[in-house]
């Protein structure tokens, strides 16, 4: 049985929508899964990426490649599924122009992990697991070409062969909120041990989902799968769209027709796809090129005591260790070189205590700033020690939070180091009594009306007297130097 | 015809090393008698200019003692085997024009041993068949009697030997390609243990049943070719990682207490002519005049192998097949409207009948609702196979059934029925589907004075035991010479 919740933003609330999602990741891994030619083929000139075994010269024979195995086994015990001792090879048969074998070498029986579960957010703060019911290995296919020439296709076959894990889910995930959360953690942890990049723009990450709809208490409803989603936004469009037409078609008394759909991005809308794009029979069985793949308990184990921390074991050590909120704790996990950069900020600090402090900074000031300039944090170049000095400048009130932000934002375009930055242009808090009386006696002298008004009775300027103080320093004067001052001048004032 | 042709191997390397005569001579005379011959269309390419470089170098080798075990040795390929820069077929028009980028593992070995390559020898088309009676470049004609058949599917390699056009020669056997031809052609033919010599480089016909092997006109001069195909390589998943040992070995020990199962199954089930049964009969006197034992053992599943091989067979070559699409290299079909339209007529008009019939047969023994019918029952009797000679193994050294039911057949006989003619090879396909190897060798003639063979079947990594029941056969034998 899957579990399933009203619906959300898709549909209306007669319906649940139930879908399982079937996610290609490309296995993190020197070569291919079956050749010795480079998996980093992306963006690479066509066809230079291609051994001849990749283009099925005959005679050619695949030979497994373990670390492509390796890397499924550690997604396997992450997800707490079960290694299959010995699983099988399949082939897969279908005609493609960049399927150059004519047949895909995958797993159909036997995959290689199967019974896993990952854990996702429903709504803003419910968990809810989501069974993974197999990870097969397989092979990419190539590329077809048909923009290069009005009358002639092309194929590249860099692609072809790369290793691919397929993880498929269980019909358990209940709105495209819960999609997208699913695939976010997924990828997360992916990244987290190292076996998929996960840049769906270079297609690391492909998604196919079966979506149904029922009304609660029915059967399922007939599943419809959409293909080849390659972005985040594009999936939740198609499944928001998809969703409602089922819900349409069933309100106005036809019904869902079992077929494969793809999304069209120009249109917002999702369409069948020509069946002749979809094959009924892939005479799937075991490729006799290959002996079953047997694996060692010995090895699983090896690499069990060798894995990675997940991100949801870093989020408890966030929490329980540096005192984070969970909320917090879960934004900093989310990308996994964040995590890494926040803690190596915090082995900088002088005090632990201030853990909070880096996160607060960390996610407000840094992330804004990413925002703002729309860059992504790899391409940020903070050191984590200039991070650190910073936030010890603020805890040790060298700097006000006007000034510190004021010093980010420089070290944000530059890189430099705060001290510098705060010598260079003199940021650098004043707390000396003198120069603080100094910047006092100005702005009374200027604001004689005003200040006349606050020995009438009018205390809330004192608010006022502040902020043109610190505007007079140029932000650079000790807060607190300015209260204790400015309330003993004005004091002096009293008739 | 120059006398060198009819020096065995033991002769040749004996001349080579002496200076009697140059690498360059043997190599001239032979590919002088390739074009004596060409009648018999043993050849679908010669490669005379490779072939005198390669005499050229073992010529250079004898002089400074570098020679490797097979240097200078004229040798004939079936065009199964990817030879690089040169033109290699499998017999199908669908790779016509295929220049191959890459040496296959086994042909590598032979040319380190310093094997000069005669050219690439006929075969039916992508090993399919048992008459080398291809659409695309025409049968082979058996050179004993040229209106009979060669057998096949490495009749081309098989007739070389026979017509004295290559001393050695590779084939390959699935279902027995190596041996019914050698057993036509009266020459010796190897099946060796499936995973003892390299499959990479070799055109697929049924992966899990393809087997190189060699042939030669004696039994030590097969086992000395075997010394030099077999070895472990890894780029082959399915390749033995185990010694090979000098395959010669055991030529000559004495056989006395050994013992020699009869499969009383393949009686019945054969059909065998009066000739070939009469045969049989003289191949058990003979081992017992040797101080061996006749015993009679039972095989009960390997009456199943014949359908059991087709349906493996075809799924696996169906599969195999399928990345013939015009798409990468090879024959494309001209004035094509669509993609659909390239991969028909493309499919259509490079595949001649039968491998499109074995395409048929292996999708449909593939196909959703028939997969548990047929090929899963078929690897379940596959496995039963396998169990009877490994029980049967336990009472006796080897097996000895004859190689085929039949002398050589008519040419024009062999395009009938295709049913009749699968039927040609249920006393081989047994020892592929067991697992097992084995070895023909000739062991007389028929009435009309067409050879036949005898078939010696040893358990998987036991091949020095075919060579010396084998070398038994040959030396009790008196055959005719090859020929030419």
């Amino acid at each position: 049985m899957s579990s399933v919740s009203p619906m959300s933003s898709a549909g209306s609330a007669a319906f649940e929508t139930v879908i399982g999602l079937e996610v290609h990741a490309q296995i993190v891994s020197q070569s291919k899964l079956f050749s010795g030619s480079s998996s980093q083929a992306f963006g690479q000139d066509p066809n230079t990426c291609v051994s001849f075994l990749d283009v099925a010269m005959p005679g050619m024979l695949p030979t497994l490649n373990q670390e492509c195995v390796d890397q499924a086994i550690r997604l396997g015990l992450a997800i707490s599924g079960t290694i299959s001792l010995v699983s099988v090879l399949d082939r897969k048969h279908y005609f493609y122009p960049d399927n150059p074998a004519g047949y895909q070498i995958s797993q159909y029986q036997k995959p290689i992990v199967q019974d896993g579960t990952l854990q996702i957010l429903s709504g803003e703060k419910a968990w809810k697991t989501i069974r993974i019911q197999r990870i097969h290995i397989e092979q990419d296919a190539g590329k077809s070409m048909h923009d290069q020439d009005p009358l002639t296709s092309y194929v590249d076959f860099n692609r072809a062969g790369v290793g691919l894990m397929e993880i498929v889910s269980h019909p358990d995930l209940s709105s495209p909120e819960e999609v997208i959360d699913y695939i976010k953690r997924l990828r997360c942890l992916m990244r987290y041990l190292g076996v998929c990049h996960g840049d769906m723009e270079k297609g690391q990450l492909r998604v196919d989902a079966n979506v149904s709809v029922r009304r609660p208490g029915e059967d399922l409803g007939t599943r419809v799968e959409l293909k080849n989603m390659n972005s985040l936004r594009f999936l939740h469009s198609a499944l928001n769209y998809e969703i409602n037409r089922q819900i349409g078609e069933i309100e106005h008394g036809g019904r869902v027709i079992q077929e494969t759909r793809t999304y069209d991005p120009a249109s917002g809308k999702t369409r069948p796809m020509r069946t002749k794009e979809v094959a009924d029979d892939y005479f799937y069985f075991p490729d006799p090129d290959l002996t079953p793949l047997v694996i060692d308990s010995d090895h699983v184990q090896t690499i069990a005591s060798t894995l990675p921390e997940t991100p949801w074991a870093k989020h408890a050590r966030f929490v329980q260790v540096y005192g984070l909120s969970e909320y917090d704790a879960d934004l900093l996990v989310e990308d996994m070189d964040v995590s890494y950069f926040f803690e190596q900020v915090v082995s900088f600090l002088s005090e632990p205590a201030w853990a909070k402090l880096t996160a607060n900074w960390i996610l407000g000031e840094l992330f804004a700033a990413l925002n703002r300039t729309n860059t992504s944090f790899s391409d940020a170049h903070i050191h984590p020690e200039n991070m650190a000095a910073l936030i010890q400048a603020v805890a040790n009130k060298k700097l006000s939070n006007l000034l510190a932000k004021e010093v980010f934002g420089i070290m944000f375009e530059t890189g430099e180091h705060p001290e510098k930055i705060m010598e260079q242009r003199g940021l650098v808090q004043v707390s000396n009594q003198e120069d603080v009386q100094q910047w006092i006696c100005t702005v009374l002298n200027r604001e004689n009306d005003n200040v006349a008004a606050y020995l009438s009775g009018k205390d809330k300027l004192f608010a006022f007297f502040v902020g043109q103080v610190m505007k007079e320093s140029k932000g650079k004067a000790n807060p607190q130097a300015i209260q204790a001052l400015l309330a003993e001048s004005l004091e002096k004032l009293r008739p | 015809m120059s006398p060198l042709l009819k020096l065995s191997l033991d002769q040749v390397l004996i001349g080579l090393q002496s200076k009697a005569f140059s690498a360059t001579e043997l190599t001239q005379s032979y590919l002088d008698q390739i074009q004596r011959t060409r009648g018999h269309n043993a050849y679908i390419t010669v490669t005379t200019e490779r072939a005198l470089q390669d005499a050229k170098r073992s010529d250079a080798r004898w002089s400074n003692g570098t020679a490797g075990p097979l240097e200078g040795i004229p040798i004939a390929v079936k065009d199964a085997y990817c030879t690089q820069n040169i033109l290699t077929t499998a017999a199908s028009k669908m790779l016509h024009n295929f220049i191959p980028p890459y040496e296959s593992h086994v042909t590598q070995n032979l040319a380190q041993a310093g094997a000069v390559l005669l050219g690439k020898t006929n075969l039916d088309e992508f090993c399919m068949g048992s008459t080398t009676t291809p659409v695309h470049t025409g049968p082979t004609l058996n050179p004993w009697d040229v209106s009979c058949t060669a057998g096949g599917s490495s009749g081309g390699s098989a007739a070389a030997i026979a017509n004295g056009s290559a001393l050695l020669a590779l084939g390959t056997d699935t279902g027995g390609s190596v041996r019914q031809p050698a057993a036509f052609c009266g020459v010796v033919g190897v099946k060796p243990s499936y995973g003892r010599c390299s499959r990479w480089g070799v055109v697929a016909f049924a992966s899990s049943l393809d087997t190189p092997g060699p042939f030669a006109r004696s039994v030590k001069d097969a086992a000395l070719l075997l010394n030099v195909m077999a070895g472990y390589d890894k780029k082959d998943a399915t390749s033995l990682n185990h010694p090979v040992p000098d395959f010669t070995r055991r030529i000559g020990q004495s056989l006395v207490g050994k013992k020699i199962g009869i499969p009383k199954e393949w009686f019945e089930n054969a059909q065998m002519d009066p000739e070939i049964l009469d045969l049989w009969k003289k191949g058990q006197e003979l081992f017992e005049k040797n101080g061996c034992e006749i015993v009679h053992v039972s095989l009960p599943y390997s009456s199943y192998a014949l359908p059991c091989y087709y349906i493996l067979a075809c799924a696996e070559a169906a599969s195999n097949l399928q990345r013939y699409d015009g798409v990468k290299y090879g024959f494309r079909a001209k004035n094509i409207e669509n993609l659909e339209d390239m991969y028909c007529q493309t499919r259509g008009q490079g595949f001649g009948p039968e491998v499109k019939r074995r395409i048929l047969l292996g999708t449909y023994v593939l196909s959703h609702g028939y997969y548990d019918a047929y090929y899963n029952k078929a690897q379940k009797v596959r496995h039963m196979i396998q169990h009877d000679f490994r029980q049967v193994f336990q009472q006796v050294d080897v097996l000895l059934p004859p190689t085929t039911p039949t002398p050589a057949f008519a040419l024009k006989a062999s395009v009938s029925d295709p049913v009749a003619m699968y039927w040609n090879d249920v006393l081989t396909v047994p020892v592929n589907v067991g697992n097992v190897c084995a070895i023909s060798v000739p062991a007389g003639l028929s009435n009309t004075g067409l050879p036949l063979g005898l078939q010696l079947i040893a358990p998987s990594l036991a091949e020095d035991r075919l060579f010396q029941f084998g070398h038994i056969i040959e030396s009790n034998t008196s055959m005719p010479d090859l020929p030419f």
